[in-house]
């Protein structure tokens, strides 16, 4: 397995990859990733363009570690083929696949990647895969498309589009948006690959942001798409343990490793019962907490 | 490679570049205008005659109009006017002459 | 000969000049002279009237001759009209070699361009050139040298009598009839007259010019009518709209905020921020969001601000109403909010003398704890430049940089390491505006690096969870992105001197050469 398939995707921004002045160094800002856009960000007429500048954004930008998403066009226009041609041969992370409704739009591009991989001599699998989920169908074969591929990562909600194939829109208040994200997530888990949130594109609304990705935090999800960097450091607060949180997951941790040496089942930290069921939830906590850099402990 | 009609890659914004090329008299002819000509004139030409050397073009008009590029998005604003001229859109040879 | 920057200042500018390498920001600490003074035709008849019909009859009166000095100020900023107006006319009466003695210029002015290249003009002393003028004079235009220096820098010179003001005109928002300006009220109003005070105490002769005459007496001053020989009315002194804009909305470009949250953070956490502390910053997007910052956390600490120093704009003025900080000392107000702050019994006008003059017996940027500024480009010596671009054009002035990271105990310049390709940190400046002995911190978006010769900012810095790194380091990761940029091809002449606030020379700026590639030479 790709080792990356796992890793830290709390944030993960979109720039249009036809921007020189917005791709050369987003890293300043840390997000976990970012989605360089050939799709809806470009013009029909630069599309060309966008992929010389994305080929070369990919080969000579050191992006210091931070993971390099590219969202193709979709399965149904003329570029997307190309798309996957320069993402492969540019040496990308994972490409993002858009309005995915079914297991076979996964397969349709896991096949064009593995030739683009043999093509450009890049390692077999080293170019993972997510799939946005656009529509109502997407929504109801999420658990399909979760299972498609070993190189999906994980399923996106894109909830512009979905909320118009659902008629409605996008409100503020997620009450449209309920179904879909629930759908998701439970898939998400069931196929043991992650999940991330729709854009919230209101940028004068900070408050709102905030409330949105609480809430999707609640729900499950790893991450949320982000249109701009002022949105990082909210979601990446509200996804990353409290020291509280990291404080009482560790001694689970700890006091689970050596209760099970003595034989002990079940006991209290804290004034809380504590059994091995606990012991996952607290592994994931240190993990999290290690992996967004505030975990300075021995676990 | 041969341009066969004028094309255009690029804008006039900030860190980007526009590129114009056209059929050549024969010989590569450079114009550039740039924001940052004193400090990068001489490494911006490098960077464009090393590409359209790449691309093999000895017969071309050339003119950057150059917003303080990086290196990365002048060979792309190149590469794409070229293609352009070309009507070249698919297969296009990434990791070989495109690099 | 090399200066304490390490700039080759050429023999022959000295001999010119009559002047000094730079030696050291304390150089002159002591340094005793007599105080230059004006000459002053008495009015004692009381029938006369002060009042002339138009510029042209004021500079009849005055005297206008070919060689003069003109004396200026800048707070109508790019809304000024009045330099324009007066030398049209000065133009107009064949009068040539006049020097222009501006406490700045600006795009505003780019009309008088032509009067450089006719000869009206042959010289220009101010804090810097922006526009048309800078290109003008790196461009070889100018017949004389242009001197850039300091708000604290300009004083020294007059008082000393380095420069001697033959006319002052002073645009002022109202006026009476004998004279006394206020910089308030009217329809230009600019809040405080702060860089016309010293040319009203030494200028040989003063004229007034007002768009909005009131009854006798426009009392209390800011100039007084003791120093002033003619007052002429006029339509419009400047373009209200241009000379305090509204506030500006706080920004909302993340790589500013994290610049001035990094900036935030460095205060509060240096051993300066204690109750009681003072303060200066600037009107950038970093320094304005900063502010804002920093008022929260002061709040949160419960910590009050002594005094503020500006330069003012809405965030300083709010410290103010929000009871914040004891008082502020105003030199100069960038927006309507502060012009309004003006009236406030705590908001107390200062002249451009009491805030920086390094000649005096004392000005308030000495007693300053921390200052905020900005910088086209900081090299690795710390040395920050201003006035000239990176690409060789005078395109700045020196305003209070120099006078406040001299006073201030904590020095914090912020600048984003890349301008498109150019990088702000690099090896060496263009030329040297402010020199490094006075910078203590620079914040970019990459990171910030303290000054080794602050050891103790470092040490009291060392548990603080910022982006530390050196100066050295800084220009890498630039030049790495950008690629190392050549230098600036200058020819010999030099067209401009940056003078040092203490009147030593602290670098030159040549005429700039038209760019030739290296294979067409």
């Amino acid at each position: 397995m790709n080792p990356n398939k796992k890793r830290l995707r709390r944030s993960m921004m979109f720039l249009n990859a036809q921007k020189p002045g917005l791709i050369k160094d987003p890293y300043i800002y840390k997000p976990d990733s970012i989605m360089l856009d050939l799709e809806d960000a470009v013009a029909t007429n630069q599309k060309d363009a966008a992929r010389f500048s994305l080929y070369h954004a990919l080969q000579e930008i050191d992006y210091r570690g931070v993971e390099r998403v590219v969202r193709i066009n979709g399965l149904d226009s003329e570029y997307w083929k190309e798309d996957v041609r320069v993402c492969v041969a540019g040496g990308c992370d994972a490409i993002r696949i858009p309005k995915t409704e079914s297991p076979l739009d996964v397969k349709a591009v896991e096949e064009e990647v593995i030739k683009a991989e043999k093509e450009f001599n890049r390692p077999e699998g080293s170019t993972l895969i997510m799939a946005a989920i656009e529509s109502a169908r997407g929504v109801m074969r999420a658990l399909d498309i979760c299972e498609s591929s070993e190189r999906l990562f994980g399923i996106a909600l894109s909830g512009g589009d979905y909320t118009k194939d659902l008629q409605t829109h996008i409100t503020g208040t997620g009450i449209e948006l309920m179904g879909a994200r629930q759908n998701m997530i439970i898939a998400a888990r069931a196929a043991g690959i992650q999940c991330f949130d729709t854009v919230y594109t209101n940028l004068d609304d900070m408050e709102g942001f905030r409330r949105d990705v609480e809430g999707i935090h609640l729900m499950g999800f790893d991450g949320k798409s982000i249109i701009n960097p002022r949105q990082i450091d909210i979601v990446h607060e509200i996804f990353t343990p409290t020291q509280k949180d990291i404080i009482f997951a560790e001694k689970v941790v700890k006091e689970i490793d050596e209760k099970k040496a003595l034989g002990i089942g079940v006991f209290t930290v804290d004034g809380k019962m504590i059994d091995i069921a606990f012991y996952d939830g607290a592994k994931r906590t240190i993990n999290l907490a290690k992996a967004s850099g505030v975990y300075k402990g021995d676990l | 490679m041969e341009i066969l009609k004028p094309a255009v890659a690029g804008t006039l914004e900030s860190s980007d570049a526009q590129v114009t090329v056209e059929p050549g008299d024969g010989k590569v002819e450079f114009n550039l205008d740039s924001s940052v000509i004193n400090q990068f004139g001489n490494q911006i030409k490098k960077v464009v005659m090393e590409t359209l050397d790449r691309l093999d073009i000895n017969n071309v008009k050339i003119t950057v109009v150059d917003k303080g590029a990086l290196d990365c998005t002048l060979k792309a604003r190149v590469e794409a006017a070229v293609y352009r001229s070309v009507d070249q859109y698919d297969n296009l040879p990434w990791g070989g002459i495109i690099r | 000969m090399i200066n304490a920057v390490g700039r080759d200042i050429p023999q022959e500018i000295l001999d010119i000049t009559g002047k000094e390498v730079f030696q050291g920001v304390h150089y002159r600490d002591g340094y005793t002279y007599k105080k230059d003074g004006p000459n002053t035709k008495c009015v004692i008849n009381s029938n006369g009237s002060k009042l002339v019909k138009d510029i042209r009859e004021a500079l009849v009166k005055c005297e206008i001759k070919d060689g003069m000095t003109l004396g200026f100020h800048h707070h109508f900023r790019e809304g000024d009209y009045i330099v324009n107006m007066v030398m049209e006319e000065v133009h107009n009466m064949g009068i040539k070699d006049i020097t222009i003695c501006a406490s700045s210029l600006g795009k505003a002015h780019d009309k008088i361009v032509p009067y450089i290249e006719d000869g009206t003009i042959t010289n220009i002393q101010s804090s810097g050139v922006r526009g048309k003028i800078g290109e003008a004079i790196s461009t070889g235009k100018l017949k004389g040298l242009a001197i850039m220096r300091s708000h604290g820098g300009r004083v020294r010179a007059i008082e000393s009598g380095e420069t001697r003001i033959d006319i002052a005109f002073i645009g002022t928002p109202t006026c009476d009839d004998y004279g006394n300006c206020r910089g308030i009220g009217g329809k230009s109003d600019c809040g405080v007259l702060s860089y016309a005070m010293v040319d009203g105490d030494y200028a040989d002769k003063v004229v007034a010019i007002t768009d909005c005459l009131v009854p006798f007496p426009n009392f209390p001053a800011h100039i007084s009518m003791t120093k002033v020989d003619y007052v002429v009315e006029v339509d419009a002194i400047g373009d209200p709209a241009k000379i305090a804009t509204g506030a500006a909305k706080p920004t909302t470009d993340m790589r500013k905020l994290m610049m001035a949250d990094y900036c935030t953070q460095f205060v509060v956490n240096s051993p300066y921020f204690k109750d009681g502390f003072s303060y200066q910053t600037g009107v950038g997007g970093a320094s304005i969001a900063s502010t804002i910052s920093l008022a929260k956390i002061m709040k949160e600490r419960n910590i009050r601000m002594k005094f503020g120093v500006g330069g003012l704009t809405k965030p300083m003025c709010d410290l103010l109403i929000n009871d914040q900080v004891d008082c502020l000392l105003d030199t100069q107000d960038f927006d309507l909010a502060a012009v309004e702050s003006v009236k406030n019994l705590k908001h107390f006008r200062i002249s451009a003398g009491e805030y920086a003059d390094p000649f005096n017996k004392g000005a308030v940027v000495n007693k300053l704890d921390f200052v905020i500024l900005a910088a086209l480009e900081v090299d690795v010596h710390f040395n920050c430049n201003v006035v000239v671009g990176s690409d060789g054009m005078i395109t700045g002035a020196q305003g209070g940089h120099p006078d406040t990271a001299a006073g201030a105990k904590c020095t914090i310049v912020i600048a984003p390491l890349l301008q498109g390709r150019t990088p702000a940190i690099c090896t060496d400046v263009t030329t040297v505006t402010t020199p490094g002995e006075s910078i203590d911190v620079v914040i970019t978006d990459y990171g910030i690096a303290i000054n080794p010769a602050r050891q103790d900012l470092i040490e009291a810095m060392k548990d603080v969870d910022l982006p530390f790194k050196t100066i050295e380091e800084l220009r890498d990761i630039a030049y790495s992105i950008t690629g190392e940029p050549e230098r600036v091809q200058f020819a010999d002449r030099v067209v401009g001197i940056i003078e040092s606030r203490d009147g030593t020379v602290m670098d030159v700026v040549r005429q700039i050469k038209p760019f030739e590639f290296a294979d067409e030479k």
